[in-house]
Parts: structure tokens; sequence; C-alpha cells
């Protein structure tokens, strides 16, 4: 299909991926030409990982073809694609702390050079490009930044011919960003593709050529970024195909349930987000959404909500105006707050216990379960007899092991253990992640009904379709801060505005800037 | 070729319970060769310590003595190994737990009681708890790992019963030799059966795998012990405190196994002396896992390896075996178990050559 003088560097032709119950990437197409700067755009979950995957050797698709420089290959493992001209830098860095940048570099090489000759290679890279990095440094003292440097060198002492980068920025200072864009660039003027996967719009704007956009696994557009407006890229990743929003008019809260005041929580790792001033307040009969993109302290906040991480100020949190900031996880239940983190399995649920059992680790107290440090199992039992019949989990009985459950069910049944509790306050994540689209349909059914009882509810989620559906109120997370609350009425009006606050861009100033260099 | 490990999808629950039955009768096998090969006669070494002991009617008595106390450690220790506490210092928790009951033993010398003995296996308790204590706290509040600090508290404990024994505890009466005072009838366990050497701490260690039974499958204790072995982030999610995990699982295994010290000085011992620190606290290592971390399969796996002392004493006798070989077939059984437990979990598949970059048409789209 290409008569053009030139081929492309890398070609994907209808590239299809299929995990058990998933289909990863349909048909995806994806072309690269030499010495351009490739972005590879779309939400999480949209397949863009799996597809990176494949390019550089860890796995292999179940259809299409790939070229390199015109000529059809296979790429069977990640030393071939590296023999090819493949480098790739990680989101997480795979370095030991305790070793040196050199040592580290020369682990992560096929071929073996001689420490001397390693140096020597190592600062003419660091020369040629104007990066500053000592080869003696130990890790463990270097910056994250400095730290993707060394990942940098490492893949550029291959010469490559592509080289791609895997969210760079996201661990990265604004400075720090700047350096990249500027070594990138000269990569690129020297005839080094780059292939940048990035959900941040303005990132791309600024640095990219082209784009590539995928959703749910599709190819969806191939694009000019510099042509787009943040707006109509944000579209095409979300999708424009949003459901009418269906709220009776006149709908009204009751009284605050949770309150959330300057919460702040340091971050706990390196690629941990810390959660900064974070304030919101969820009355009787609401659904509150957070939306943002994964990585951005959702985690941190649901963990912050829920008691598993207590806060040092009792006033942080509020449960029907009782302080709670310094509770843990047990305290907070009894004080009305549930929670259902997004991974079942190992947190929401232990998956070799029973059903009866996993009903235990979380209702106990507001139920009974329990009497002078005795577990009542026949109240364990019925209570979950009454979870599996009132949402329908497809289960044997309270005697299932949660890891014989289907993802779906499974989820059913642990939505269904904390509604049925009647909380005053249900912080859940990720609820419908992984489920069925009817399993999904009566999980939403639920939390709506919950709301209408009178509790207040708090939804974390990617799918924005999902809470642009279900919530009365949206705000964004992005790098641990929160957006102020929108209606959503209003926030549909302006799923612009949603799209560029999950993209990054903070405030009204940058949104008036770009709409005014749209228009 | 190739080899690699990968692991089964799910382990079968027969192999669970097979696996240590496995684990001795290969043991038996393996012994018994390798012994004949070092130039002993190996299968009647086998045969006189695993088999022996079950048919002279009269041995049965001295497999109670010696299972007692590794059933009562084991099921302490199974407690911490279920929460991935790993304490293996259970030998200085029972000799702290023998130096305390003696403690209070050496103060009421003159007296008689009915309330002595327990006063002393309280003492034992509380002397056992409190040397556990010490992993715990450096666990919690400094984060050391409790395998290094059980297990280097061992040779603490050993030292201090030394000190005592060849210095201020000595006995006026005994002519030199570092050894307390005998015990008086009023200080020691009685026997459960006239006639027999089987004392109360028998009946005491089935007592212990019942309640410690009941415990770990009714209580909130045993439930919050079993989410935190399995799944600590789920443990934190349903409201259950990590360092109090650790502070419960040592105090329960440094109190058992402190409650087993006093009942053997107070019983087969009478009083202490150097060389009361028999190995039962790492011995019951092995106990607890060949019986499963489940207090009913240690009581089984704790005669199994009261078998092995009693018979590996017998072979002492009867064909000159020397006693260490006892140490041996122990390790052995908890070698293969744990290599057993690995193929339960595991299989070894043979990974096919891939051919690295292949640029050519034909294999460019089957490489699934």
């Amino acid at each position: 299909m290409n008569n053009r003088a030139e081929p492309y560097r890398l070609e994907l032709t209808g590239i299809t991926k299929r995990f058990p119950g998933v289909l990863a990437n349909d048909n995806v197409s994806l072309h690269v030409k030499a010495g351009e700067i490739h972005a590879l755009l779309g939400e999480n979950g949209a397949g863009k990982s799996t597809l990176v995957k494949m390019i550089y050797g860890i796995m292999a698709p179940d259809a299409g073809a790939i070229e390199w420089d015109g000529a059809p290959i296979a790429i069977n493992n990640p030393r071939a694609a590296r023999r090819l001209g493949i480098g790739m830098v990680f989101q997480h860095f795979s370095l030991f702390e305790a070793m040196t940048v050199l040592e580290n570099i020369a682990l992560g090489l096929d071929a073996k050079l001689s420490p001397r000759e390693l140096e020597a290679r190592v600062r003419e890279v660091l020369k040629q490009y104007g990066l500053s990095l000592d080869p003696h440094r130990v890790v463990s003292t270097l910056s994250v930044g400095e730290r993707q440097r060394i990942e940098i060198v490492r893949a550029l002492l291959l010469n490559p011919k592509l080289l791609i980068m895997d969210e760079p920025t996201s661990v990265l200072t604004p400075q720090e960003v700047e350096q990249l864009f500027i070594v990138l660039r000269q990569l690129a003027k020297e005839g080094c593709s780059i292939l940048y996967i990035s959900h941040k719009l303005h990132e791309i704007k600024a640095l990219c050529e082209t784009a590539t956009i995928l959703r749910g696994g599709r190819f969806v557009a191939e694009c000019d970024p510099r042509r787009e407006t943040s707006k109509s890229m944000a579209e095409l990743m979300i999708g424009a195909s949003l459901k009418e929003i269906q709220r009776s008019p006149g709908r009204h809260f009751g009284e605050a349930k949770l309150v959330v005041r300057r919460l702040s929580v340091p971050a706990a790792g390196h690629f941990d987000i810390p959660l900064r001033d974070i304030g919101f307040t969820v009355r009787a009969g609401e659904i509150f959404g957070i939306a943002g993109v994964a990585g951005n302290g959702q985690n941190a906040l649901l963990l912050a909500l829920s008691g598993e991480v207590t806060s040092p100020d009792s006033g942080a949190i509020a449960v029907d105006g009782a302080r709670v900031g310094r509770l843990g996880a047990k305290a907070r239940r009894l004080k009305g707050m549930a929670s259902v983190p997004e991974e079942r399995n190992g947190h929401a649920a232990v998956p070799e216990f029973t059903l009866a059992d996993n009903s235990i680790l979380t209702a106990r107290d507001r139920l009974g379960m329990v009497i002078t440090g005795l577990i009542r199992p026949g109240v364990a039992r019925a209570y979950t007899g009454k979870v599996i019949d009132a949402f329908s989990v497809k289960a044997l009985g309270a005697g299932s092991t949660a890891g014989s459950l289907s993802g779906g069910n499974l989820q059913k049944y642990i939505m269904g253990r904390e509604i049925l509790q009647r909380p005053s306050v249900l912080v859940v994540s990720q609820p419908t992640w992984g489920v069925d689209a009817g399993a999904a349909a009566a999980i939403h059914q639920a939390l709506i009904d919950l709301a209408a009882a009178g509790s207040a509810i708090v939804v974390i989620s990617q799918d924005l379709d999902e809470l642009l559906s279900l919530c009365d109120t949206i705000a964004v997370i992005n790098e641990g801060r929160l957006s102020p609350a929108m209606a959503v009425a209003d926030a549909d009006a302006d799923i612009e505005k949603i799209g560029l606050l999950m993209g990054g861009i903070h405030g009204e100033s940058h949104l008036a800037a770009e709409a005014a260099h749209a228009a | 070729m190739r080899l690699k490990f990968e692991k089964r999808p799910e382990a079968s629950t027969a192999m669970l319970y097979l696996t240590p039955v496995a684990a001795v009768l290969i043991t038996m096998a393996l012994g018994g060769v390798v012994f004949s090969l070092i130039g002993f006669d190996g299968f009647g070494a086998v045969r006189e310590i695993f088999i022996s002991p079950l048919v002279n009617a009269y041995k049965w008595q001295d497999l109670a003595v010696k299972a007692a106390p590794l059933v009562i450690i084991a099921v302490g220790l199974s407690i911490g190994y279920r929460a991935n506490v790993w304490n293996i210092g259970a030998e200085g928790q029972y000799i702290v737990g023998a130096l305390a009951g003696t403690g209070v033993a050496l103060l009421t010398h003159q007296m008689s009681g009915f309330w002595i003995l327990p006063a002393m296996m309280l003492a034992g308790v509380l002397g056992g708890m409190a040397w556990a204590s010490i992993p715990a706290f450096l666990r919690t509040r400094l984060q050391v790992n409790e395998i290094l600090t059980t297990l280097m508290l061992t040779y603490v404990a050993v030292y201090i019963l030394n000190y005592l024994v060849f210095g201020p505890w000595k006995s006026p009466t005994s002519f030199g030799q570092p050894q307390t005072v005998l015990f008086s009838p009023s200080q020691s366990l009685p026997y459960l059966i006239a006639g027999t050497v089987v004392r109360w701490n028998a009946l005491i260690a089935v007592v212990v795998v019942l309640v410690a039974w009941f415990v770990m499958t009714r209580s909130v204790f045993g439930f919050q012990i079993r989410v935190v072995g399995s799944a600590p982030q789920a443990a934190r999610h349903g409201g259950f405190s990590a360092d109090r995990t650790v502070w419960l699982a040592l105090l329960a295994g440094g109190g058992l196994a402190g409650f087993a010290g006093i009942l053997e000085a107070a019983g087969p011992f009478g009083h202490l002396i150097p060389q009361f620190p028999t190995n039962y606290g790492f011995t019951a290592i092995i106990v607890a896992f060949l019986g499963r971390l489940h207090p009913v399969g240690i009581l089984i796996a704790g005669l199994v390896l009261a078998l092995t002392f009693v018979g590996g004493e017998m072979a002492q006798t009867t064909i000159a075996l020397p006693f260490p070989a006892v140490g041996v077939f122990q390790a052995m059984m908890l070698f293969l178990l744990l290599a057993g437990d690995f193929f339960v979990r595991y299989r070894l598949v043979r990974v096919k050559p891939k051919s690295e970059t292949a640029p050519a048409a034909e294999t460019s789209t089957e490489a699934a």
C-alpha cells in the first residue's frame, strides 16, 4: 500500500491480540516514519501497552503483520527487538538501587564491553545529548528524572532507529519534561523515530507530529496533533458516544454526609502520588464522581477515605458530622463509612476464603457476626445468602470460595456486601472494572438505589461514560489534586473541560487560551 | 531444550494432605539408602527409628512424653506462621519459660500448696511471652526482621540458663554440679497414669490442640491471623492492624513455648540443668509444617517426630547408629515436605527453543 520512495520505519497492519475474555487489540494499524515523533494516545485500557509490548517482542500478536523498513518481520523477544534497533524506556524503571549508574547500564546491555570502554561510550552519549548524569553515582542517591536518564542512555547506547517512551513524563517535574523534549527532538532530527505513549494532550501537541488514537483496543484515528485542539483529541480518546444523562430536575440532596477538608497524604513511594489539599462534600442522596487518568492519586484517595491509611488531622474527614480522620478502617465502618477498593482479589476479598468468611471481613461489626470475640458463622452465612440473592451472584452458596467466582460475580458480591450494610457513606473505586454489561447495569442500579435511600456515594472511576451517566456531581483528580466539583448537568455541556482537567491543564486561563486558539 | 517451572492453575487439595505422608515415606526410603551407602545398616536404622517404637507397646509412653512439648510449641508456632510471622526462636522462649517457672519454684521451695504448680505454669507462659515480645517490639517499631531476632535471642537464653545454673541458682547440695535444687512434690507435674512415665503434659497437649483448633476456626483472633497470612491488604481493608497481628502471633508462639518449657522442667527434668535445652523448639518448626499448620495435623506430626526421637535412641543401642542421624532424618523430612509443596504448586514444563529474529515472511504471522 505504500508506494512511497521511503518505506515506513515501522508499519503495523491488522494487529490483533486476545486475552482470556478481552480483545486487547482489534485490527490495529500504525505507521511510524523515519525521524518522526509519533504519539500513541488513548485512555487506560485502550490497548496502548499491549500494542507496544508486541513491538518490543514481549508478546506475539494473534494476527497481523509487522514491517520494519519495508520488510516483513517477526519480533520474538526483546533481544531481537534491540538487535533491530528498537529501544524502550519503561514507565517503571528496572534499576538496582545499591549500584552505580555505570554498573546498572552494564547489566542491561546485551553486548559485553569493558568497563573503561563502556564509560567512554556513556560519556560520549551524555555529551552528545547534553544530559547531565554522573556515571559513578549510586542510583539510590539520584532523583527520578536522573534515574530516567539512565534508562534513556541505556537505550541510546544501542543507536536505536526507534525509541519507545512509555508515559515518560508521569514522574517528571516540568523542568525535567522540558529537558527530555530537547533530547527527543534532537534524536528525531538525527533520524531516530520516537513512539511516544501518553495521555497528556498538551505535551503531545507540543512534541509530536503525528498521533495514533486508540479506544477500546481499536484504531480510532490518525491525526496531526498540531492541527487538532485538545478538545478534539480528548473526544476521540474518550469517544463521542456519551450517553444521555437523565436526572430528574429538581432532585434535591439532604444534609452533608461526607465532608473532606484539606486532606493531604504523603506519597508512599517513588511512583506514588501524594494527595494535596483534597476537599469536597457529598450530601445525602448524592453520587459524587471522581474522574481522572489512572495513577493520579485515586488509589491513595481510596485508602485515605476507607481508613486503611489514616490522617494525622482528625477533621480532614467527617462522616455524619463525626470526625474520623484519625480512625482506622474498622472504626470508620462503625461510623457508617463503607468502601470497595479497585482490586477485588486480595484487597476487597480474600480469594481462598469462602464468601461467608469474606462477609466477616468487612461486615462483622455492623451486623453482629461477632459476639465476645467469637464468630457466629450462622449469621455470616445468612447474610451472605442474602447478598447472593439480592445481587443475583452466580455462586453455589455462601461456602464457595471467592476465588472460584468470575470477576463480575465477585464484584457483584462485594458491592452487595457493602450496600446491604446500609452505610451512610459508600466509597467505591472502579465499580464496574472488567465486569460484563449486565453486571455493570445491576451495580449501577444498586448504587442509584442506595443514594435514593439517603446514603452519600463517592465513585472513583476512569470510565467517564460511567461517571456521567451515574453521578450528580463530578470532580477530576490530577496529580493528587482534586478540581472543584461540577454539577453533571453543567459538566455534560463541558466534556472538554473534564477532558482537559484529566489531561492536566488546570485553571480557567488555560481553557480560555485553548478556546481562543481553537476559534 | 530448556526446563522451567510453571505455576499450576490450582493446587490439588488431595495433594496438600498427601505430601506430608509422602515426605515421611520418601524420607524412610532415602534415609535407608543413604545410611547404607555410608556403611551403616540403613534399612535396619529405618526399621528401628520408624517401626520398632510402634510395635513395642512399652515405648508408646515414651512417644507421649516426647510428643507433648513438640505439639504444644508447634501449635504456638503455627499461629505465627499462618500470619507470616516467622518465629524460629521457640527454643529460646522455651528456655526462658522454664527459667521463669523455675524462679517461682525456687521462691516457693519451702512452701506447699496446690497453687504453686499453676503459679509456675503462669510464670512459664509469661516468661515465654516476654522473650517473644522483644522481637515483636523490634519488628513493629524498627522493622527488624523477626527471623534473625528470634533465632539470636535463643543463644542469649542459653547463656542466661548457664549463668543461673552455674551461678546464683546452683543447688548448695549438688557437690559442685551445675544444677538447681530438685523441685518438691507440689512443684512437680503429677503422673497422668500411675506406673508409667506419662505426666499431665500429655493431656495438656491434647487440650492445647483442641483449644487452638476452636480459636483458629471460630474466633476473631483466628480469623485475623488467617486473613493477614492469606491477604495482608485485605486484612488492612477489613480493619485488622498489621502490627497488632505481629504482636499477637509472637505472644501466642512465645507463650506456648514458655508453657512447654516449664511443663518439661516441672515434669521429666524435675530441676534445671545445662542440658535442659534439647532442641524441641527447633524440631517443633518441622512439626508445625509437617502438620500443615493445623492443630490436629500438628498432633499427628508431633507423634511422628517423637517417633524419630524414641526410635533414634533405640537404634543407638541396638544397631549403634549415632544419635545425630536422627537429626538427618528429621531435616530430610522437612526438606522433602517443602520440595513436595513446591511441586504441588508448580510443575516442570519444557520450553521450546524459539528462533531469534526471523526476517522471513513465512514466520511473521504464526508466532503466537
